[in-house]
């Protein structure tokens, strides 16, 4: 573990020097949608029982910036380090393919709180979310940046093209994010659409992390946590076997 | 184990799709030479660094820097060996000073602060230390690319192609720089376009062409078997008189080249020359170039390849 330390410096160093784009841009973001669905939908939608709209909606907003956030940090990063050839400076030093995984995952982690917290900070003004189990909240909130932090440096590491990328984002993550239940609470969906949200590995971040907050989820919580940490370490070993076998980095 | 060499490459292959970029390499470099590694563009050069680099990985053979495999033991084998890419690429989110920083660090070294301060002041960068990357010329990132490459030490030093595009007085710099490395006993692979810079730093060559290694030995033995001295004469008018124009190659750059074995040879020219009552208008006696043995290896090469003759290697 000699030069992981830099490397995740490195990645840190990398986000926060632009932090209006990386961090400040999805705190407005989340913003915007909480103006906008909590005028539109107020009072149409009761999520659960002696909770507001406006408060189920923020913490699945926060939720969901963090899991897009800790995907673009690591798959930006990497697919940018490609394209601009500087990826070399990576690959020639003694670093081992644990070091690297690590180094990415955990700067995709950071950046996904720093997300979340702003979100929050930003919305104290507009109604203030109680908070029943922070250690729940927390753990949610690092599974769930962790799973696509990791999801991220697969898809940095395996797109040539900026627009391969692109793709993987808008057709795979985003979709995923917005059907993770962040809007609706899955109770109040027909019984069939219900079990497919249960194939949305985002989901058990996003109802797990509500948790947290309000006491109450769609499922029970250590089923959504051990789900999202099963996906979580699935994901891992296939990162680390990729990084291992050098593929799509070392030809 | 054999003896240790600072690079030591074994029948290595290396296929990208239908393209053979190696096809059996094999190559040693001695601890402390000047070694150059030369070839037209796709010979393999790039693809025989990138392997060595761990940046490719080889289909088969071995590859080892200073003993150390670069597949197996490849934390030991990179910690020996700095690399400078040839195409010219930075971190745009950072500044110079932060740039070597980095790199020291991927390599566990946390304390480099005053290697750092040399590396950044012999190559000329100290009124860049702290500006943005972008900010630099092509020839300042270049040099940043060396420092990256030198930051841990290594005992082995690659550089590929470190002069394109960069000016006169820059390559001065560089050169004068790496060649006082050598001195203080690194080992340097180098590869160029620029034919006379080998002729002048390395003192072993090897030759490079689809894949294979055609000519490797000194330098100086490359020059004798393949080049001699060259009379060029450039006459005020008329033809060349007919008793030299038999060995004489008309001269791209005007003129003709007569080769001569000794200088014997050149005043009997001249006598030739004052004999038929030819005006010279210029005159001068080149030394063998290393250009010529390229020329003549290549198309050697190229003659065994449709069949023609065996080729006389050098001794």
């Amino acid at each position: 573990m000699r030069g992981f330390p830099t490397l995740l410096r490195k990645e840190l160093a990398r986000f926060w020097k632009v932090a209006f784009q990386t961090v400040a841009a999805p705190v407005v973001s989340a913003l915007l949608y909480l103006l906008v669905f909590a005028h539109a939908l107020a009072g149409r939608v009761q999520a659960f029982p002696g909770v507001s709209y406006v408060e189920f909606l923020i913490p699945g907003l926060a939720m969901m910036a963090m899991l897009q956030n800790a995907f673009a940090n690591s798959s930006s990063s990497l697919i940018q380090s490609k394209i601009t050839g500087n990826i070399v400076f990576i690959l020639l030093p003694p670093l081992a393919p644990a070091e690297v995984f690590l180094a990415y995952l955990l700067a995709a982690v950071a950046r996904g709180m720093v997300v979340g917290l702003g979100v929050f900070a930003a919305t104290l003004w507009i109604v203030p979310v109680p908070l029943h189990h922070p250690v729940w909240a927390i753990a949610f909130a690092l599974v769930g940046s962790a799973l696509l932090g990791t999801l991220g440096i697969i898809a940095g590491v395996w797109s040539e093209k900026f627009d391969q990328l692109a793709a993987f984002q808008n057709f795979l993550v985003m979709p995923l994010t917005f059907l993770a239940g962040v809007f609706y609470s899955v109770r109040t969906l027909p019984p069939f659409w219900r079990e497919v949200s249960r194939l949305n590995p985002f989901f058990y971040a996003v109802d797990g992390f509500r948790y947290g907050f309000f006491g109450q989820s769609d499922i029970e919580p250590g089923v959504s946590l051990a789900f999202a940490t099963g996906d979580f370490a699935v994901l891992s070993l296939l990162t680390l076997h990729l990084l291992s076998r050098g593929w799509k980095l070392r030809h | 184990m054999s003896a240790r060499y600072a690079v030591e490459a074994r029948d290595v292959h290396k296929r990208y799709g239908a393209v053979r970029a190696l096809a059996g390499v094999t190559l040693e470099v001695e601890e402390g030479e000047f070694f150059g590694l030369l070839g037209p563009n796709g010979a393999g050069k790039t693809t025989l660094i990138s392997a060595l680099g761990g940046l490719a990985i080889a289909d088969s053979g071995t590859l080892r820097v200073m003993g150390h495999d670069v597949r197996s033991d490849y934390r030991a084998a990179r910690v020996c060996v700095g690399i400078v890419p040839q195409e010219i690429v930075f971190d745009p989110f950072f500044t110079v000073r932060e740039t070597l920083e980095f790199q020291s660090g991927y390599f566990g070294l946390r304390s480099n602060g005053a290697w750092i301060d040399e590396l950044i002041e012999r190559l000329a960068l100290t009124p860049k230390a702290n500006a943005n990357m972008r900010s630099l010329s092509g020839g300042m990132k270049r040099r940043v690319m060396v420092a990256q490459a030198l930051v841990h030490r290594p005992p082995v030093i690659v550089l590929d192609e470190p002069t394109a595009g960069v000016d006169v007085e820059l390559r001065q710099t560089l050169w004068s720089f790496i060649r006082g490395l050598n001195e203080a006993g690194h080992t340097i692979l180098l590869t160029t376009h620029y034919l006379e810079e080998a002729q002048q730093l390395c003192a072993r060559i090897a030759m490079m062409k689809d894949g294979r290694i055609i000519a490797l030995d000194s330098t100086a033995r490359l020059l004798a078997a393949f080049s001699g001295r060259v009379l060029r004469v450039k006459l005020l008018r008329g033809p060349l008189p007919e008793m030299l124009a038999a060995d004489a190659v008309e001269d791209p750059a005007g003129g003709w080249r007569i080769p001569i074995a000794d200088m014997a040879e050149v005043e009997r020219a001249l006598a030739r020359l004052r004999e038929a009552g030819a005006a010279i208008e210029s005159l001068e006696v080149t030394e063998p170039e290393l250009e010529q043995v390229f020329v003549k290896i290549m198309s050697l090469d190229n003659a065994r390849l449709r069949g023609e003759e065996p080729v006389p290697f050098p001794p």
